[in-house]
C-alpha cells in the first residue's frame, strides 16, 4: 500500500517535553495480577487456549433497552411502576370478583390498549436504537488474519487479542493498545471528540519494542498484557506488557480508545484489549440523569387530590349505602322492607345484618366505579403529546443551521414545557456566546498598532453607544483581500507585502517570524492546489499560523528536526524559502502560559522564540527588550477591552554555550522517571525563557456568534434572567457583556472583586488563613453596598419610573469561591436576583455547576443551562433543562444536554415559541384531562345517589371504557400537539408573552382547580337536566318511558358533546385536524353505539339496538341533548367572556390587538398587516418593559 | 442513550443528512406549490397550518348569547306547549286500596288473604284521544339496584338451550334443583296488580298488545321458551305466568324486565284504543297485589296521552325557556357592560401583570 510508507526521519516525540514520556507511579503497576487488575491478553494470538479460556466478551454491541426474549416483562415492569397504572391494574384483576361494578373485560379492554399503546412506543424507539447498533456492530476493520494478512472483519467479531489496523479518518472498533503506526517512531494522533467533546488532537505514542515495520508487526506474537479490569475512568490505564522476557509498563499513552478517530496518520496497528461493553467508551456510557418538569411534579400532585376525592365520595357512598341496607330487614330481622331484593337470602355484599362489612365491600366497587376520575390515559397521552411536540422542535427551520447541517435535536421529550417555564438562563461563553473560530485582527508590533478592522465587540459598544456608521466602514468594504477563515486582518501597511516599506520592518518580520515558527501545527499541502491547510491544537494557534502566511511568511513543512518557511525578504522584498532547524520545543501549558520553541536560524545562530500571557511574559523581558513596553501594555489594555484575546510575543538570541549548558541539564530533567520530574522540566525551562526582548502583542477576536445580542435582548425582555459564566478575563468579560447586550448603557454596574490592594498584600505574606478570613470579611461587605445600592435605586425608581435604573453583577472566580459560601450564598443570590444580569468571571466548570444549583435550589425557579463544552457538562445537568450548543466543540455537552440547538440564537426561538407553546399546551392538556374526567366520573356518583348507591353504573360498562381511549383521547392529543395562542411571530415579537410561563399563570392552582369545578358543575347540569326532563314521562309518542339503558344513552352523550364542545371553544386554534379530532370523536361516540348496538344482545346487553330504535327516533332526546350541552358550557363561556372583559390575559389582548388592526388595515395591502404596530402601542409596551424590569428588581 | 457515541453520531448525520433532503425552500413558489401537497407538509411541520382563530370580542360574546337566547326561548314554548296538549290522568291508590282497619299495619293486609280488589273512579277533564297509554307508576322501587338489575340470564330469556344458565339468578335461580325459567329476581318480582276499566259502565278495552319494544320481543325473548318453575320457589315475589305462553309473548314481563333507570318510573300496562270524552267518568276495578308497603312505595295509575313529544313534562320547556332567558339577561349585561365601561380592543394598557388573576405569587 503506496500511501502507507513510513514517514522517515520523523521523531515527533523528541519534540514533546512535557504530555508523552509520563512517568509511571510503580504502585499501580505492582498491583497487577491482583483483584482489579486481572486481565489478560495474549497479543495476536486469540485462539491460545489459554486466551480461550477467558472468554472475554466479544465486541458486539448493544445499546438497546430490551431484547426480543425480556421485551414483553421488563416492559410491563416499567409500565407498572407509574402508581396510577397499579391501581388500574388492581382494578382490573379485582374486576373479575363479583366486587366489580361492571364486566372484567371493560375494564381490561382500555388498560391493554393503553398499555400496548406504550409498549409500541418503547419497543421502536428501541427498534431504532437496535439499528444503530447494528450499524455499528458491522461496520468493518482490518484484522490480521491466521495467514499474516490483514483482512477485513465485521466490528463485532473482533476478539481480545486481535491485532487490527486502522487506518486515517476511521474510528477505533475497541480499546485498542498502540503498537506502531505510519511514523517511524510510533506515535499518532487521535480526536477525541466523542469522548471528551475536546477537538485538538492527541498524541498517542507507542513503545518503543513495538514500534517496528508493519511487515515485522504482522509476527508479533506471544506479548502478553496484563492490565486492569474493565473500568470507566478515561484518562487512566495500568497494565503491562510482557514480551520477550521483559516487562514493559504501558499507561493511557498506549491506549487508542474506542469511538475516538486516527487523524494526521496514515495507519496504526493495536491489539484490541477491551472489547464491546468493557471499552472505555461503554463503561462510561450513563444514562443522563432523568428530569421531570415542574407540570409533571405538580401533576402527581393533582393525581393524588383526585384520589382523595374519589376516596372521598367512594367512602360517602358506601356509608349511605350501608344505612340503606341495613334497613332493608326490619329491626326485629323478620321483615323484609326491600323484598324485591331478597335480603333474606343475600351474598355478603348486601347482607342487611352485616352492613358494615358489605358497605366495606362496597367501598371497593365503589371505588373502581368511580376510578373514571382518575385519567388512565393521561399518562400516555401526555407522553405521545411530548413526542410530536419533539418532532416540531426537530423539524423548525428556523432552528435549522444551513452551515453545519444541524437541525435542533430534543434528546429528551419530558422538558418540553419546563421550556416554557424559565426564569434563569446560565450560559457559557466561549463558543456558546461566541463562534469559537479565532480571527486575527490587530497585533501591535514594535510599539505601533496595526490592523483597522473593528471587532464585533466595538461595533456593538458603538450602536450602544448611539454612535453613526462606522468611520472606516467604506473601507473595509474596499478590502481587497479574499476573505480567509481565521483571518480577519486588513492594513494597508502592512498587507501585501507593504510592510518591507515600513520604517519598523526588521521588527514586523521578526515579529512574523515568531508566529510562523513558534508553535505546534502541522501543515498539510494540498496535493492538486498547492493551498496549504493548518492541523492545530489551538484554534488560537491556527490563526497565528494562518496569519503569518497571509503576509508572506508561509510556513509549508514540518520534519522532525526542521521547519520550513517560504518567506519575503525585507531587504530585497523577494521570496526566499528558509529553513529552521528546531531545536526544542517548550510546549503551553496552563500553568505556564506561554510557549516557546528554540531553532538554529539558516545564519546559523541560536534563537529562543516566544508568545504567552502577558502576566507571565512582561516579567521576563531583559531590561533592554522593554523598548515599547509601556505602548504594548496600553494596547493589550485596548484589545482587551475590545472583546480580544492577546498574547505577547517576545525572542532572545542564544548564545551556543549557555545553550549546550541548558540543554544538557533540560535532557537530563526530561530523561528523569521521578515524581517531580514536571517540576524540574518547567524549572529548566524557566532557565532559558528569560531575558526576552519585547516584539510586541497580538489580538485574536473571538467573534460573537450571529443573532447573539439580540436573541439576549428579546430573552431580557421576556423577563428572563440570564447569567454568564465564562472562564475570560473580567475585562474581556464585561466587553462581550456589552458585545451581546447582557450589559446595556444606563445599566448600574456592581462588580465584585477580590483585586484589592490589602488582600494582595495578605497574599503576599502568605497566610492563607488571613487572606480567606479579609477575602470573606470583603465579599460580604461588597455584597451588603451591593444590596443597598439596588434597594435604593428601587425606591427612588418608584417615583421616576420613565428611566428605570438596571442593574448589572460582575463577579470574579476568586470572589465566587466566598459567595458561594453557605454563609453568603442567599445574599449573594438575593443580590443577583435584583440584578438584570449576572456575570461570574474565570469560574471552573465546578463553580459553573455549583452557581446552577445555587440558582435552582435558591430561588425555587427553573434554570437552563446553556453550553457547548465538556466544561459545561456539570451545569448542564446541574440545571433543570441542559442545552447543548452542537458547534465545533464536540459532542460532549450535547450527549449530556437535553436539547441540543447549533446556534446560540436558536435559543430564543426554542423558548419563546416553543417553550410557550408547550407549556400552554401541556397545562391546558392536564387541566382539560381532569375536567373531562370529572365530569364523567361525577355524572356515576350523581346517578348513584339515584340507585341506592348500589354500585350500579349508569352506563353500559363498554360506554364507559371507551370514554377515555375513543371519544375524548384524540382531540386533546391534537390540542397537546397543535393549539397555540398566537403564532410564532407574536411570540417572538411581544417576548412578554413568555411570563406566562415563568410565573406558572396557566397551571396555577386556581385555575386547575376551576377547570375542576367547572367539571362538576358540568356533570351537575348534565345529570339533572337529563334525569328530570326524561323522568317518568313517555319519552316518545308511542308511549314507551325511558328505562335504564335509554337514559345512559342520552346521558352519556351528553357528556360526551359537552366535553368535546368544551373542548371547542377553549383551544385557541382550529386547523382541518382540530375540526377532524373533536366532530370525529362524536362521530365514532355514534358510529360505535350503532355497531355496539347491532351485535346479538347477549353481548351488547343494555346497549342493544338502543339507539337505532329508542332513543334516536325520539325528539326529546335530541332537545335534551342540546339543552345538556349549550347549559353545561354557559358556565365556562361567561366565565372567559368576563376574564377577557375585565382580566384579559395576555395572549387575549394580543390577539385582538392583531384582529383589530386587520379590521383596520383590512382594505390595505396585505404587508400591512403583518406590519409594524401603531406608534402609540408600541410606545406603551416599551413602557411595560420598563415596569417589568422594575418588578423585577423588586423581588 | 447512546453510550455507542460513534454510531450514534453517524446515525445523527446520516438522519439529518436526510432531514436536508427532505427540507423545502424557504421561498415557496405558491403558484406552483398550492397544488403540491408538500406546501401543506411543511406548512404541517412548521406549525403554520391555516387556522381559524376564535376569540371571545364584545360582539361574539353578545351575539353567541343572543343567537342562543333566540333559539332557546321558542323551543321552550313549543315544549311547553307540547307538554301542555297531553292530558294525563294520575291517581294515587296505594293507600285507598287499603281497607281503613287495615291500614295500620298495610304490609300485613298485602301479604294476606284477603280479597285485594278495588274500585276507583276517574273523571276525564279534557277530551283524550287515542291512543291513550295505561301506565303504572311505582316510586321508591329501587329496579337499578345492582344486585336486582345483575340478576337475569339474557341467554336464558333468548333460547331453551341455555336453560341451566342461571349462575347469576341467585337466589331465584333455581325451585327445588329445576332451573326457573325465567329467572333471577327481576321476573320474580313482576308486578301482579290488574286494571280493568269501564266507561259509563261499558267495559272499556285495554289492549295489553304491542306494549314491549319490538327488538325485545324478537331478539331479547325467544319465542321458543316457555316459563317453567316459575314462583315455585319458597316465597312467591310477584304474578305467575302462563307456562303455555312464550316469554317472546308474555308483553308484561317484558316490559316489567326493562329495568328503570331511577326510583321512580312508570311502565307501560297497556293501551286504550278509543277517544275519551271530557266529562266521561271511567270505573277501574284493579287487584291491589303488588306490595309495596313494606318501602314504603307509591302506587299510581296513569293514563296519559301522547304528543310529538312523548308524556306530560313540563321541565324541558321550562330549562329551555331559563336557560334562553339567562342567556338574554348575558346579552344585555355584557350589552351595558361594554357601553358603559368600554374596552379599547386589545387595549395595550390592560398588559400589567397586576391585573393578572394568576399575576400574584
Amino acid at each position: 500500500m503506496a500511501g502507507e510508507r513510513r514517514h522517515k526521519g520523523m521523531r515527533l516525540s523528541k519534540l514533546y517535553s512535557f504530555k508523552c514520556l509520563k512517568p509511571f507511579s510503580k504502585e499501580d503497576h505492582s498491583q497487577i495480577g491482583s483483584r482489579g487488575y486481572s486481565r489478560v491478553v495474549f497479543c495476536n494470538d486469540p485462539d491460545n487456549p489459554e486466551a480461550l479460556q477467558l472468554n472475554y466478551r466479544g465486541n458486539y454491541v448493544s445499546t438497546t433497552k430490551y431484547t426480543a426474549a425480556n421485551f414483553i416483562p421488563k416492559s410491563l415492569f416499567e409500565q407498572f411502576r407509574r402508581v396510577a397504572n397499579i391501581y388500574f391494574l388492581v382494578v382490573a384483576f379485582v374486576s373479575f370478583s363479583p366486587l366489580a361494578p361492571y364486566t372484567a373485560p371493560s375494564v381490561l379492554a382500555p388498560l391493554l390498549f393503553v398499555i400496548g399503546a406504550t409498549m409500541v412506543k418503547e419497543g421502536v424507539e428501541d427498534l431504532r436504537r437496535r439499528r444503530q447498533d447494528i450499524e455499528a456492530n458491522n461496520r468493518r476493520v482490518l484484522v490480521l488474519s491466521k495467514n499474516g494478512e490483514f483482512s477485513k472483519t465485521k466490528w463485532k467479531n473482533l476478539r481480545v487479542g486481535d491485532l487490527v489496523k486502522v487506518h486515517k479518518d476511521e474510528y477505533f472498533p475497541a480499546d485498542l493498545l498502540l503498537l506502531s503506526s505510519s511514523y517511524e517512531d510510533g506515535v499518532c494522533y487521535v480526536e477525541t471528540m466523542n469522548l471528551d467533546g475536546e477537538t485538538n488532537l492527541k498524541l498517542k505514542h507507542a513503545l518503543e519494542i513495538t514500534s517496528v515495520e508493519e511487515s515485522s508487526i504482522k509476527n508479533f506474537r506471544g506479548g502478553v498484557i496484563k492490565c486492569e479490569d474493565p473500568n470507566e475512568h478515561l484518562y487512566s490505564f495500568v497494565g503491562t506488557l510482557h514480551y520477550q522476557g521483559q516487562q514493559y509498563p504501558l499507561s493511557p499513552q498506549q491506549m487508542l480508545l474506542r469511538d475516538s478517530k486516527l487523524r494526521n496518520t496514515d495507519f496504526i496497528v493495536g491489539v484490541v484489549v477491551f472489547t464491546g461493553h468493557d471499552t472505555k467508551v461503554m463503561q462510561n456510557a450513563t444514562d443522563p440523569p432523568s428530569k421531570r418538569s415542574k407540570i409533571e411534579r405538580k401533576m402527581d400532585k393533582i393525581v393524588y387530590i383526585l384520589f382523595s376525592i374519589l376516596i372521598v365520595i367512594a367512602f360517602t357512598g358506601s356509608v349511605f349505602f350501608g344505612i340503606i341496607t341495613r334497613r332493608d330487614v326490619t329491626d326485629d330481622g323478620k321483615k323484609m322492607r326491600r323484598w324485591y331484593l331478597r335480603p333474606d337470602r343475600t351474598t355478603v355484599f348486601y347482607e342487611p345484618r352485616r352492613a358494615v362489612l358489605a358497605s366495606f365491600f362496597h367501598f371497593l366497587t365503589a371505588l373502581m366505579l368511580y376510578g373514571y376520575l382518575i385519567p388512565i390515559s393521561l399518562y400516555v397521552s401526555i407522553e405521545v403529546v411530548k413526542v410530536l411536540q419533539s418532532i416540531f422542535i426537530n423539524q423548525d427551520q428556523e432552528m435549522y443551521h444551513e452551515e453545519t447541517d444541524r437541525p435542533a435535536r430534543a434528546r429528551t421529550s419530558n422538558l418540553n414545557e419546563e421550556l416554557g417555564q424559565v426564569d434563569t438562563i446560565l450560559s457559557d461563553k466561549t463558543g456558546t456566546l461566541t463562534c469559537n473560530s479565532m480571527e486575527f485582527v490587530k497585533c501591535s508590533i514594535s510599539g505601533t498598532a496595526y490592523g483597522r478592522g473593528m471587532t464585533e465587540v466595538e461595533l456593538a459598544l458603538r450602536k450602544q453607544k448611539g454612535m453613526s456608521m462606522r468611520p472606516q466602514d467604506d473601507e473595509i468594504k474596499a478590502n481587497p483581500t479574499k476573505s480567509v477563515k481565521g483571518f480577519n486582518f486588513w492594513d494597508e501597511r502592512v498587507v501585501d507585502g507593504q510592510w518591507i516599506n515600513q520604517p519598523n520592518a526588521e521588527l514586523i518580520q521578526k515579529f512574523f517570524r515568531v508566529l510562523a515558527i513558534c508553535h505546534t501545527a502541522i501543515p498539510d499541502v494540498d496535493g492538486e492546489s498547492g493551498e496549504i491547510s493548518y492541523e492545530a491544537e489551538s484554534p488560537d494557534e491556527a490563526a497565528f499560523v494562518i496569519a503569518s502566511r497571509e503576509l508572506g511568511f508561509e510556513f509549508f513543512a514540518r520534519s522532525q528536526t526542521h521547519i520550513s518557511l517560504h518567506e519575503i525578504d525585507h531587504v530585497s522584498g523577494e521570496k526566499v524559502d528558509r529553513v529552521y532547524e528546531l531545536l526544542h520545543v517548550l510546549e503551553f501549558s496552563s500553568s505556564r502560559k506561554r510557549m516557546s520553541v528554540i531553532v538554529r536560524n539558516p545564519e546559523n545562530r541560536l534563537l529562543l522564540l516566544s508568545k504567552g500571557a502577558d502576566s507571565v511574559m512582561f516579567e521576563r523581558l531583559a531590561k533592554h527588550g522593554r523598548q515599547f513596553e509601556r505602548e504594548t501594555k496600553e494596547h493589550i489594555k485596548r484589545y482587551a477591552e475590545a472583546g480580544l484575546r492577546t498574547l505577547v510575543i517576545a525572542y532572545r538570541e542564544v548564545d551556543e554555550e549557555e545553550y549546550r549548558i541548558w540543554e544538557e541539564e533540560f535532557l537530563n530533567a526530561k530523561t528523569l522517571v521521578t515524581e517531580d520530574r514536571d517540576a524540574l522540566i518547567d524549572a529548566a525551562a524557566d532557565k532559558i525563557e528569560k531575558d526576552l526582548i519585547l516584539l510586541g502583542s497580538t489580538a485574536v477576536e473571538d467573534k460573537l456568534q450571529k443573532g447573539v445580542p439580540d436573541c439576549i435582548e428579546k430573552l431580557s425582555q421576556a423577563g428572563v434572567k440570564i447569567w454568564v459564566l465564562t472562564g475570560d478575563k473580567t475585562e474581556t468579560a464585561i466587553n462581550i457583556g456589552y458585545a451581546c447586550s447582557l450589559l446595556r448603557e444606563g445599566m448600574e454596574k456592581i462588580l465584585i472583586t477580590l483585586d484589592s490592594p490589602d488582600i494582595e498584600t495578605l497574599e503576599k505574606q502568605g497566610d492563607k488563613d488571613a487572606v480567606a478570613k479579609a477575602s470573606f470579611q470583603s465579599i460580604k461587605k461588597q455584597l451588603r453596598e451591593g444590596m443597598s445600592q439596588t434597594a435604593a435605586a428601587a425606591t427612588t425608581d418608584d417615583s421616576a419610573n420613565e428611566k428605570p435604573e438596571m442593574f448589572g453583577l460582575v463577579i470574579d472566580g476568586k470572589s465566587l469561591t466566598f459567595a458561594l459560601d453557605k454563609k453568603l450564598e442567599k445574599e449573594f443570590l438575593e443580590l443577583a436576583s435584583r440584578c438584570g444580569s449576572v456575570i461570574c468571571c474565570r469560574s471552573s466548570p465546578k463553580q459553573k455547576a455549583l452557581v446552577t444549583r445555587l440558582v435552582k435550589t435558591g430561588t425555587g425557579r427553573t434554570t437552563l443551562a446553556i453550553g457547548d463544552g465538556a466544561n459545561d457538562v456539570g451545569m448542564l445537568q446541574e440545571a433543570d433543562i441542559g442545552v447543548g450548543i452542537s458547534g465545533a466543540e464536540g459532542m460532549q455537552a450535547v450527549m449530556a444536554s437535553d436539547f441540543a440547538i447549533a446556534q446560540f440564537r436558536f435559543l430564543e426561538r426554542l423558548l419563546l415559541v416553543h417553550g410557550h407553546w408547550c407549556y400552554r399546551r401541556i397545562a391546558m392538556m392536564i387541566c382539560y384531562f381532569f375536567y373531562k374526567n370529572l365530569t364523567f366520573g361525577f355524572t356515576l356518583f350523581w346517578y348513584e345517589a339515584y340507585a341506592s348507591f348500589s354500585g350500579k353504573p349508569a352506563y353500559n360498562d363498554w360506554y364507559m371504557s371507551c370514554y377515555n381511549v375513543f371519544f375524548t383521547s384524540l382531540p386533546v392529543i391534537a390540542l397537546g400537539v397543535f393549539d397555540q395562542d398566537v403564532s410564532a411571530r407574536l411570540c417572538l415579537k411581544y417576548p412578554l408573552l413568555y411570563q406566562e410561563g415563568v410565573q406558572n399563570i396557566l397551571f396555577s392552582w386556581e385555575r386547575i382547580l376551576g377547570w375542576m369545578l367547572n367539571g362538576i358543575i358540568s356533570s351537575m347540569i348534565i345529570f339533572f337536566l337529563t334525569i328530570n326532563t326524561l323522568a317518568s314521562q313517555a319519552f316518545r309518542k308511542d308511549g314507551q318511558v325511558v328505562d335504564y339503558s335509554v337514559l345512559g344513552v342520552t346521558m352519556y352523550s351528553c357528556v360526551v358533546w359537552t366535553v368535546n364542545c368544551q373542548m371547542a371553544i377553549s383551544i385557541n386554534y382550529f386547523t382541518w385536524i382540530q375540526h377532524c379530532f373533536i366532530w370525529g370523536s362524536i362521530g365514532v361516540w355514534y358510529l360505535f353505539l350503532v355497531i355496539y348496538g347491532s351485535l346479538p344482545p347477549t353481548f351488547s346487553t343494555t346497549a342493544y339496538q338502543v339507539f337505532v330504535e329508542t332513543s334516536a327516533p325520539s325528539p326529546i332526546c335530541w332537545l335534551t341533548l342540546v339543552l345538556v350541552t349549550f347549559s353545561a358550557l354557559l358556565p365556562y363561556f361567561t366565565y372567559r367572556a368576563f376574564q377577557i372583559k375585565f382580566r384579559p390575559m395576555y395572549h387575549d389582548i394580543i390577539v385582538e390587538q392583531r384582529r383589530t388592526e386587520r379590521f383596520e388595515s383590512g382594505t390595505r395591502t396585505a404587508s400591512a398587516v403583518s406590519g409594524e404596530l401603531p406608534v402609540q402601542v408600541e410606545f406603551t409596551l416599551h413602557h411595560l418593559k420598563a415596569n417589568l424590569s422594575r418588578r423585577d428588581s423588586w423581588n | 442513550m447512546s453510550s455507542n457515541t460513534a454510531s450514534s453520531s453517524a446515525g445523527s448525520g446520516d438522519s439529518s443528512a436526510a432531514r436536508k433532503n427532505s427540507k423545502r425552500p424557504k421561498c415557496i413558489d405558491y403558484s406552483s406549490a398550492l397544488l403540491s401537497l408538500t406546501l401543506l407538509d411543511s406548512k404541517f411541520t412548521q406549525q403554520e397550518l391555516p387556522a381559524c382563530k376564535p376569540i371571545l370580542t364584545p360582539g361574539w360574546v353578545i351575539s353567541t348569547f343572543l343567537i342562543v337566547s333566540v333559539i332557546f326561548i321558542p323551543l321552550g314554548v313549543i315544549s311547553l306547549f307540547a307538554s301542555q296538549d297531553v292530558v294525563e290522568i294520575v291517581d294515587r291508590y296505594d293507600n285507598d286500596c287499603i281497607p281503613a282497619p287495615a291500614r295500620t299495619n298495610k304490609v300485613a293486609f298485602i301479604q294476606g288473604a284477603a280479597p285485594k280488589s278495588c274500585n276507583r273512579t276517574l273523571t276525564v277533564t279534557k277530551r283524550m284521544k287515542q291512543p291513550i297509554y295505561v301506565y303504572y307508576q311505582l316510586e321508591n322501587f329501587y329496579q337499578n339496584h345492582r344486585r336486582y338489575v345483575k340478576s337475569r340470564s339474557d341467554s336464558q330469556l333468548r333460547s331453551p338451550k341455555f336453560e341451566n344458565q342461571i349462575s347469576a339468578c341467585k337466589p331465584e335461580d333455581d325451585a327445588g334443583g329445576k332451573p326457573i325459567v325465567p329467572c333471577g329476581l327481576i321476573a320474580w318480582s313482576l308486578f301482579n296488580g290488574t286494571y280493568t276499566l269501564s266507561r259509563n259502565n261499558t267495559p272499556l278495552a285495554v289492549n295489553k298488545k304491542g306494549i314491549a319494544w319490538k327488538s325485545d320481543k324478537e331478539h331479547k325473548f325467544g319465542n321458543k321458551v316457555f316459563p317453567k318453575n316459575f314462583q315455585k320457589g319458597n316465597l312467591t315475589g310477584g304474578a305467575t305466568l302462563n307456562p303455555d305462553i312464550p316469554l317472546s309473548e308474555q308483553e308484561d314481563l317484558i316490559v316489567w324486565m326493562r329495568t328503570a333507570a331511577l326510583p321512580t318510573f312508570r311502565k307501560l300496562y297497556g293501551k286504550i284504543e278509543t277517544d275519551l270524552e271530557n266529562g266521561d267518568t271511567i270505573q277501574v276495578t284493579l287487584q291491589n297485589n303488588y306490595n309495596t308497603y313494606s318501602f314504603s312505595g307509591n302506587k299510581k295509575l296513569v293514563l296519559s296521552t301522547t304528543s310529538w313529544l312523548g308524556g306530560k313534562n313540563d321541565f324541558l320547556g321550562i330549562a329551555y325557556l331559563t336557560v334562553g332567558g339567562i342567556c338574554f339577561f348575558l346579552a344585555l349585561a355584557f350589552t351595558i357592560m361594554y357601553l358603559v365601561k368600554p374596552r379599547r380592543l386589545g387595549d395595550p394598557s390592560y398588559l400589567s401583570w397586576n391585573r393578572n388573576p394568576g399575576g400574584g405569587r
